[in-house]
């Protein structure tokens, strides 16, 4: 079950607009699946799906402006799920309408009360409570130690449990902790004076490390130690690529759809196969240079990051990297993956174009010889043939470890890079 | 002034709330000294919760034994020695007592025998004058002094004609006729206790119900059942007068107003019941400015007073007067002088109560009339034991459990408990307040068949139209 929120696409939005559904209601959805696009004053982008089931319910409208980060847009229900918004399971989801504003008001309609004006105004539940937060932060996964009774008089304030502090055994949070807290709280400020004197703890959380993290810190400090790096920048035009995938795209069933992450792998593969150099392997006396390119895609996770590998991306269709790498980052997100999906490789790709990030410098990923940092696609003023037009740009750096690859062979290959995005037709020779 | 008689903490008073204080900082590695005047363990191993406990047992054995035909049992004759009763009594709290100077060794807990003061401070530390042996120095100090029966105005105990509890457990000989002044846990308990073994009881309350912390329901039920059992009750009376004269035999009277009709009442023993009084004399608490409230010592939820360095704990700080009270404040005192707290204070809502006179009676919470002044909407649950197969089995199934629930959020409130055993049963609600369940874990926890626990369970499936065999 999830309820789909409206996405911070970089750290400074607070709002946007939700251009366009690319589905309806009642709509199948699997994980990974473009479900929307959003606007903002710098971009289009889109939302992916981040669990298979139904799209229940559609709760902004298309078109709809100045929709708060936060704002709870859609809800996905996997088969047999209740909705935390009280509505029903997918089985009996209500068939969409024409006209999704003009819906009589229903209680699936939860709408935060501090959202923004709407342009076509949502109608109010009844309870206009914060209850549909603290319904989709029980599903992070993180355990809330509460005792029942705080559960349920925190349900009927609508308070958010994973906000408070709790003062039972074990930092419990007790009934005390949710009275004295105030709906839509993030953090109680009435919590009782300690007693104690004061030391750092008070004033601090400690953390501990997981393994991942643990793994996480050794390698990218290893790297960063033994791998003299350099970075090489290049603006890519993206126009030709948003073309080309639309055009793929229009010949795709809805669960096919590829991503321009999924265009950039595959542009990425050629390039490496052009120029071998960069898909390289520092051994101390040897340089491994590798046949394929078996690029590993970043996947952020909640509390650390995998770089699950496409094997052989040059040899596969573009759907099947596709079909791939939606496979694995799912199975990322729940922890399923093999070591052997994860381990090895000849080079990354991270991509924080989502975030809205311009430009950005990687750490090389061992054994890798190089990474690739993808920006955001950004509609800016260039200068064709002399006169001032408008592109669709991204800035591309290039991590690369000087032990293996040169500053000049790491120019030809973004150069190539280059190219090929900015024709993609030449992915085809 | 030695290093060797300076402590991190002196605790004053070897009582339930004292000596586990004692052991609780020793176990946190703080080196600890107890100053006891009398008995270690206090009035509650030597005079009181222990020793009433192994009476009130001889007088069940001796009820079980005269009602044995019931069970098919045929036993002869049936009589009783008091003073083998009294001494059994004695031999069990003197087991216990050395049970504790052993753990005061073994935690390796230095015990002062003797009467302490706090004197001025020294630095940081206080000085405490002990009446025999050199004074010794404590970083910290908690008292622990407990209470003593409460006396009324005009009313002196004789020890022979007017008792109070120390001597109303110790007696040489059997009354005939008892009148016992207050319907407290104390005063049924040994009315429970003597008209068991044979004695005519009346009480005396001045409240218009006996038990009167209890629930009304609870107090209404214990009522009936003690009338049955031949006791006399007289409810709304006040006490005015008694005279006691100094030959044993001519016994003692009583003068006592009830609804403004004032009845002469005469017996041969007279047991004042009637609370208790701190014991905060003589201890240097003026000189050293521990404030106090109506004679208690006034505390913060770590048991701190309002002088720095100077704690207090168990029956010296208030109501309710109740060992395993103290105990628990020693500990938070304790864990808060090592600097281990971790902010666990006590409520005094979340403190059982239990009263071992026959029918049993356990409570914890809010009453019902508490529940509805606090403005509470309520649902509430009872189960009688004669719909509970080990109640009857048991032979024993007078009384009730009745449960008291928010409507809004399904806290218990409180839980209230009449019958067999109830004083071993009430701690299950304890947790479950801890714990701070609700109706619906209560419902969902299995209780094990055929057991008394059963009709706790029923209790709370009532409350919200559930029960089962009822």
């Amino acid at each position: 079950m999830a309820i789909i929120n409206m996405p911070a696409l970089s750290p400074t939005m607070t709002e946007g607009k939700l251009a366009r559904w690319l589905v309806k209601e009642g709509d199948t959805v699997s994980s990974g699946d473009v479900i929307a696009e959003i606007e903002t004053d710098k971009a289009l982008m889109e939302v992916e799906a981040l669990d298979d089931g139904v799209m229940t319910s559609i709760l902004v409208a298309e078109g709809t402006e100045g929709v708060a980060v936060g704002t709870a847009i859609a809800e996905i229900l996997d088969e047999g799920e209740e909705s935390a918004l009280g509505g029903q399971p997918p089985v009996a989801a209500p068939k969409a309408t024409p006209e999704p504003a003009a819906r009589p008001a229903t209680k699936e309609q939860v709408v935060k009360e501090a959202s923004p004006p709407m342009s076509k105004p949502m109608p109010m539940p009844e309870k206009a409570t914060a209850q549909p937060q603290a319904a989709q932060n029980g599903d992070k996964g993180d355990r809330v130690f509460a005792s029942p009774l705080a559960r349920r008089i925190a349900e009927q304030k609508g308070i958010n449990l994973s906000h408070l502090k709790g003062t039972g055994p074990h930092g419990r949070i007790i009934k005390q902790d949710v009275e004295n807290a105030s709906p839509g709280m993030a953090r109680t400020d009435t919590a009782k004076p300690r007693a104690m004197p004061a030391d750092p703890s008070e004033q601090s959380t400690l953390i501990p490390v997981s393994t991942t993290r643990k793994v996480i810190a050794s390698r990218l400090q290893q790297s960063m130690q033994d791998a003299p790096h350099f970075y090489l920048n290049m603006d890519i035009e993206l126009d030709a690529l948003l073309a080309a995938r639309k055009a793929i795209n229009s010949a795709q069933s809805d669960a096919a759809k590829v991503t321009i992450n999924d265009l950039l792998i595959k542009c990425a593969a050629a390039c490496l196969i052009k120029v071998p150099e960069v898909n390289s392997s520092w051994e101390g006396d040897y340089i491994r240079q590798w046949h394929h390119a078996d690029i590993a895609v970043a996947v952020a996770l909640e509390g650390g990051l995998v770089t699950p590998i496409v094997w052989q991306a040059d040899q596969k269709s573009l759907t099947s990297v596709s079909g791939e790498v939606k496979a694995l980052v799912q199975k990322a997100q729940e922890g399923r993956l093999k070591l052997e999906e994860f381990s090895g490789g000849s080079f990354t790709i991270s991509n924080l174009g989502m975030f809205g990030i311009s430009s950005f410098t990687a750490v090389i990923n061992p054994p890798h010889g190089a990474i690739l940092a993808i920006g955001a696609g950004r509609e800016m003023p260039v200068v064709k043939d002399g006169a001032i037009t408008t592109a669709t740009m991204m800035t591309a750096t290039l991590s690369c470890d000087h032990r293996v690859v040169d500053g000049a062979v790491g120019a030809k290959w973004m150069a190539e890079f280059k190219t090929i995005v900015e024709n993609p037709m030449l992915a085809l020779i | 002034m030695s290093d060797k008689s300076t402590y991190d903490l002196v605790v004053i008073g070897g009582g339930p709330g004292g000596y586990v204080a004692a052991i609780r900082a020793s176990q946190l590695g703080l080196k600890v000294a107890v100053i006891e005047r009398e008995n270690m363990g206090g009035v509650c191993l030597n005079w009181g919760c222990i020793p009433t406990k192994a009476l009130l047992r001889a007088a069940e054995i001796y009820h079980l034994a005269a009602t044995a035909d019931q069970f098919g049992i045929t036993i002869g004759q049936l009589s009783f020695d008091p003073e083998k009763v009294v001494k059994r009594s004695r031999d069990v709290a003197a087991t216990l007592s050395a049970g504790i100077n052993h753990l005061m060794k073994k935690n390796k807990i230095t015990v002062y025998a003797a009467t302490a003061q706090l004197r001025e401070k020294s630095g940081e530390d206080w000085q405490i004058t002990l009446d025999k042996g050199d004074p010794i120095r404590a970083r910290k100090v908690i008292l622990a002094t407990g209470a003593r029966a409460r006396h009324l105005p005009g009313i002196t105990p004789d020890g022979e004609n007017i008792v109070t509890y120390r001597d109303a457990m110790t007696p040489k000989t059997m009354p005939k006729h008892l009148i016992i002044i207050g319907s407290g846990a104390i005063g049924m308990e040994f009315a429970s206790f003597y008209v068991d073994m044979g004695v005519k009881v009346t009480v005396v309350e001045a409240a218009d119900r006996i038990l009167p912390v209890e629930d009304h329901e609870i107090s209404a039920m214990a009522e009936k059942a003690f009338m049955a059992r031949g006791i006399t009750i007289h409810k709304g009376a006040k006490l005015e007068q008694v005279n006691a004269s100094k030959a044993p035999a001519t016994g003692v009277k009583a003068r006592v107003a009830i609804d403004g009709k004032t009845t002469e009442l005469s017996a041969d023993r007279l047991i004042l019941a009637v609370g208790i009084t701190a014991n905060v004399e003589n201890l240097g608490l003026e000189e050293a400015g521990v404030k106090l409230d109506r004679g208690h010592v006034v505390t913060d939820g770590f048991g701190q007073t309002n002088v720095k360095g100077i704690y207090a704990i168990g029956d010296m700080t208030g109501a309710p007067w109740l060992a395993h009270k103290a105990s628990h404040e020693g500990v938070i005192a304790a864990e808060h002088i090592a600097g281990k707290s971790d902010g666990h204070t006590m409520k005094a809502t979340d403190i059982p109560g239990c009263t071992y006179c026959r029918p049993q009676i356990a409570s914890v919470g809010l009453t019902e009339k508490a529940a509805l002044d606090a403005g509470y909407t309520l649902k509430i649950g009872r189960f009688p034991f004669r719909g509970n197969g080990k109640a009857i089995a048991l032979g024993d199934d007078d009384g009730m459990v009745k449960t008291i629930f928010d409507q809004k959020t399904g806290e218990l409130l409180g839980a209230h408990m009449i019958g067999p055993e109830v004083t071993e049963l009430i701690q299950g609600y304890v947790v479950a307040r801890q714990c701070e369940a609700t109706e619906a874990e209560l419902m969902q926890a299995v209780f094990p068949h055929p057991t008394l626990s059963e009709a706790m369970h029923e209790s709370v499936l009532d409350a919200f139209d559930r029960v089962i065999h009822f």
